[in-house]
């Protein structure tokens, strides 16, 4: 299930991606948490706790959004433009308890 | 209203060496006040890289090393808390067969010394440390390690407190004299009689000590550290390179520490941040080293104050002009390791005039040649008390 | 004479937006670094792309100030030095490290404006990391700039203006808003009486979105306490106390907070003197009514230092600006000085009643359960911190960053640290300001190891 719900936009041109391989669909304009968090409802899980975050702030302020791409480069979710092929991973990331 | 507190020890600077000093007096009976101008441990000791290393100290260095090795393990039962001390190996790399050398002739030195280092060649640090680039070769030395160093100066201070010695926070030092009984402290609106004076003041050293006739060639230095956001384990030692560079450790957690460069001074020179040219050179250096740094982020650096000696060796003992004044400090970059070492020392100068371990090479006279040395007895003092012994 | 070097402007919000126009005015071309990808701000945040709605539908009743600041900053052209996409991690000594596409420059500058804008001020309750809450900035990016609902069923809870303005922009977004939880009392809003006649618009506008909500079925609740935020994974439901009984709402999405924050990490590194603002409840650069702060050439604007609001950051923006000009010996129109002093002085009376209509809830840190994540980058939970101040006799906010790590992660105490202050200050029996400020560090915010790759090949000892 999705966290966020898209009121506009709807038919802007579809922009091609992969979370954690899944192919998936974004919009031009979006950010990079924007088109996840349409998707599903995590972008990372707290590297202590290993609970889900879904960033906070959208104002590249919290710090609670850094994704990774398939080859280990960081994106911070909500200032990050989606570009088209971007292989974005989710699931990365362990937890120290 | 000024308050009078009458104590057997004043120690000076509340960082590792005041605050491990305090506890093992407090053990021995003596009774003890802490004095730190800011908050106990929130210079160099708090600041610094948290390397807990034998290996590359100068064999002069090694006995008290060994002293405070012994005491690393013991930190639970000690302080109450184990101040997240791994004792993972340090491990030291050469990045030229010159620098291999050099490893080698260490380790043939220091010998006597049972560091038990092991040379390592370029293909077991790939294998077994995941070390990749241009590197010839390390020295490996299994019992040293890392820990956190905002703990444990931190815990060793709130351990004294617990232990009964009196810890002054944000309370500075204004006046220091010798009195026929002692000395007279004046700090804040606290007047303090105190038989013996320990001056572990750090960077801020230099002027108690010339107070008392004996200036010595201290220099601040700031060293500069990046650390990364949390990754997962790779680095399962302590790094260091031979001939300086970058020193590096990953703390349970998973972020990474790395030092390296040097830090500058802010117009208030007791405070000091990394510079700009400094922490990219030391990302630049890891981002090489580290296969798992090149996509990493830093999230934080951070500099402290340190005092230097032109030998970097400490400046260790009873004071040459003034009976009953004793100094510990210039660990010139490598004090947190021995520190709890030479509170240990510290307490048994203080009950004995002498200690156990060599600290010769430490004296303070090395900085003045044309003055008396000083005679060590008459450091000693006598207390009811000395029943108890670390 | 030597050509002196430009100014720089750091943020291209209102206030950077009308400092950097009245330095070009005035013949100068400085920089302006910004880390969005075009100017704005938070407030006047323009989208990636065009999205069908104008300016209108996206900034309300603000449209007009909104499409004016973008169309004259996009006038100046190359008259200013401007680097979207560009963040500012160090200061010292006249250079700026800015961070742009990864890579590290160094940027010298001659007088520098700080216009470095706010963020939510969050206190952290249980359930606030679940995917689902968002800040009400957040929740309203999401909407003006990206278009998107941050649920199906949404509630908004905290207090200040902010609260009710996000929640009537989802409303009319079409978005089911079940409740607006507001922590000031009905008491405190009789202080918007105060704030009337400094402001009449704006004053109604808020109570006519307030009633509005209630018309709509949204359930306004005044004084509530107590809040958490529960769910598996994400949000399910929101639970408070009003009157003494709980109440659960069931709800998918959540926006949170309790007015703002400034960001004055820049201010700090800039060498800037800090004071405690009782109004905030924070640390704040010292700055006279120009915008002079105690560093010569270092002047501050907008809610970067000190929380006025946007029509106070673009006349604070301009007054910054003057007194740039005037300190460089360049002609500074002292007229426009005074007109816009006074103006800063009413929002200033202003913002005293809203403060009060919104006040601080003085409850959070008694309140706040042990098991509840204090610091959401560490995982750090208030009943740690709270040992810790025990444990260590804790009383100043580094050492108990030293010893907890609270504020050391990724995000600088930007999230946790207003509330880790609140709770060292409610252990300790002091007053918030008697705990200290964490001080700032570079880098202002994370960068990656490989800018220092970037590093010039001069720096590589030959021996390596």
């Amino acid at each position: 299930m999705p966290l966020l719900h898209r009121i506009v936009r709807t038919d802007s041109p579809v922009i091609c991606f992969t979370i954690d391989g899944a192919p998936c669909e974004g919009r031009a304009g979006d950010t990079v948490l924007t088109a996840v968090l349409c998707h599903g409802d995590r972008l990372r899980h707290s590297e202590f706790s290993g609970a889900p975050r879904a960033g906070f702030c959208q104002m590249g302020a919290c710090q609670d959004c850094w994704v990774q791409l398939e080859g280990g480069e960081r994106l911070r979710a909500c200032t990050t433009e989606l570009t088209e092929g971007m292989q974005i991973v989710t699931q990365r990331g362990r937890s120290h308890g | 209203m000024t308050r009078r507190i009458d104590c057997d020890v004043a120690i000076v600077g509340g960082g590792l060496v005041g605050s491990s000093a305090a506890l093992a007096l407090r053990s021995m009976g003596f009774s003890v006040v802490l004095l730190d101008k800011g908050f106990c441990g929130a210079q160099a000791s708090g600041v610094n890289y948290g390397g807990v290393r034998r290996q590359g100290r100068p064999p002069e260095q090694l006995p008290l090393s060994q002293r405070s090795h012994a005491i690393w393990p013991r930190l639970q039962q000690l302080i109450g808390i184990d101040g997240e001390f791994l004792r993972s190996g340090h491990l030291k790399l050469a990045r030229s067969a010159a620098d291999m050398a050099s490893l080698e002739h260490y380790a043939a030195d220091v010998a006597p010394f049972e560091l038990d280092l092991e040379l390592v060649g370029h293909n077991q640090l790939r294998e077994r440390f995941g070390i990749a680039g241009d590197i010839v070769g390390g020295s490996f030395c299994p019992g040293d390690g890392h820990a956190n160093p905002r703990l444990v100066a931190t815990a060793f201070a709130a351990a004294a407190g617990r232990a009964g010695a009196e810890v002054l926070e944000r309370t500075k030092v204004t006046g220091a004299s010798r009195t026929f009984e002692g000395f007279a402290l004046e700090a804040g609106d606290v007047a303090i009689k105190a038989r013996a004076v320990i001056n572990s003041a750090g960077a801020w050293a230099d002027s108690f000590a010339a107070a008392f006739g004996e200036p010595v060639p201290l220099e601040r230095t700031y060293p500069s550290m990046i650390v990364t956001e949390p990754l997962d384990p790779f680095l399962s030692v302590n790094i260091g390179i031979e001939g300086g560079g970058i020193y590096a450790r990953q703390v349970t957690r998973g972020n990474v520490v790395v030092g390296g460069e040097r830090a500058a001074p802010l117009a208030d020179s007791d405070f000091s941040r990394p510079r700009s040219d400094g922490v990219l050179t030391i990302m630049q250096r890891a981002s090489e080293l580290f296969g798992p740094l090149r996509h990493a982020q830093a999230i934080r650096f951070w500099s402290g104050t340190e005092a230097t000696m032109p030998d970097r060796n400490p400046v260790i003992g009873p004071s040459a002009t003034t009976p009953g004044l004793i100094h510990a400090f210039g660990f010139s970059g490598a004090g947190f390791q021995i520190a709890p070492g030479v509170g240990e020392v510290l307490a048994e100068l203080v009950r004995d005039g002498r200690t156990s371990t060599p600290i010769d090479a430490f004296s303070i006279t090395r900085f003045s040649p044309a003055s008396q040395p000083g005679d060590a007895s008459q450091a000693a003092m006598t207390t009811g008390s000395k029943e108890t012994s670390p | 004479m030597a050509e002196r070097a430009s100014p720089l402007i750091v943020g291209a919000g209102p206030a950077g937006i009308r400092a950097a126009i009245t330095l070009a005015a005035a013949g100068l071309r400085p920089s302006v670094i910004d880390e969005a990808h075009a100017c704005g701000g938070q407030i006047y945040r323009q989208p990636l792309a065009l999205d069908g709605r104008d300016d209108r539908a996206r900034y309300g009743s603000d449209a007009a100030k909104a499409s004016r600041l973008h169309r004259d900053f996009a006038a100046l052209g190359t008259g200013v030095d401007y680097r979207p996409r560009s963040l500012l991690w160090n200061l010292g000594d006249g250079v700026a490290d800015v961070l742009r596409d990864g890579v590290s420059q160094r940027l010298s500058y001659d007088g520098l404006i700080l216009a470095t804008g706010a963020t939510d001020r969050v206190l952290p309750i249980p359930g606030w990391t679940l995917p689902g809450v968002f800040t009400l900035g957040g929740a309203q990016v999401a909407l003006k700039a990206q278009g998107c609902a941050i649920g199906r069923r949404v509630v908004f809870a905290g207090s200040g203006p902010l609260l009710y303005l996000v929640a009537w922009q989802y409303v009319k977004a079409g978005v089911d808003v079940a409740a607006v939880l507001d922590s000031a009392p009905l008491s405190a809003k009789f202080n918007l009486l105060r704030a009337l006649p400094l402001a009449p618009g704006i004053v109604l506008r808020g109570l006519r979105m307030a009633a509005e909500l209630a018309l709509r079925g949204t359930r306004v609740q005044l004084g509530v306490s107590g809040l958490r935020i529960e769910g598996e994974g994400r949000v399910a439901r929101i639970v408070y106390r009003s009157a003494s009984c709980e109440h659960a709402i069931a709800c998918d999405g959540v926006g949170y907070g309790l007015n703002l924050r400034s960001e004055t990490q820049a201010a700090d590194l800039a060498g800037c003197a800090f004071r405690f603002d009782p109004r905030d409840r924070a640390h704040l650069p010292v700055r006279d009514v120009s915008g002079r702060s105690n560093v010569a050439g270092v002047y501050l604007a907008g809610d970067g230092a000190g929380i006025a609001g946007a029509d106070a950051a673009e006349a604070a923006g301009e007054r910054a600006a003057l007194a740039l000009l005037e300190d460089r010996g360049l002609p500074h129109d002292p007229p426009r000085a005074d007109v816009l002093e006074r103006a800063l002085a009413t929002i200033d009376r202003l913002r005293d009643a809203l403060e009060a209509a919104f006040p601080f809830p003085s409850h959070w840190a008694a309140g706040l359960a042990d098991d509840a994540l204090l610091c959401r980058c560490e995982d750090i939970s208030a009943g740690e911190a709270r040992r810790a101040i025990g444990d260590f006799a804790l009383t100043e906010m580094n050492r108990l960053k030293a010893v907890t790590r609270i504020g050391m992660g990724r995000c600088q105490g930007r999230m946790c640290g207003a509330a880790a202050a609140e709770l060292l200050a409610a252990q300790t029996r002091r007053e918030v300001g008697a705990v200290g400020r964490l001080r700032a560090q570079a880098p202002i915010k994370p960068i990656p190891l490989a800018a220092g790759l970037s590093v010039d090949e001069r720096q590589h000892d030959p021996a390596h």
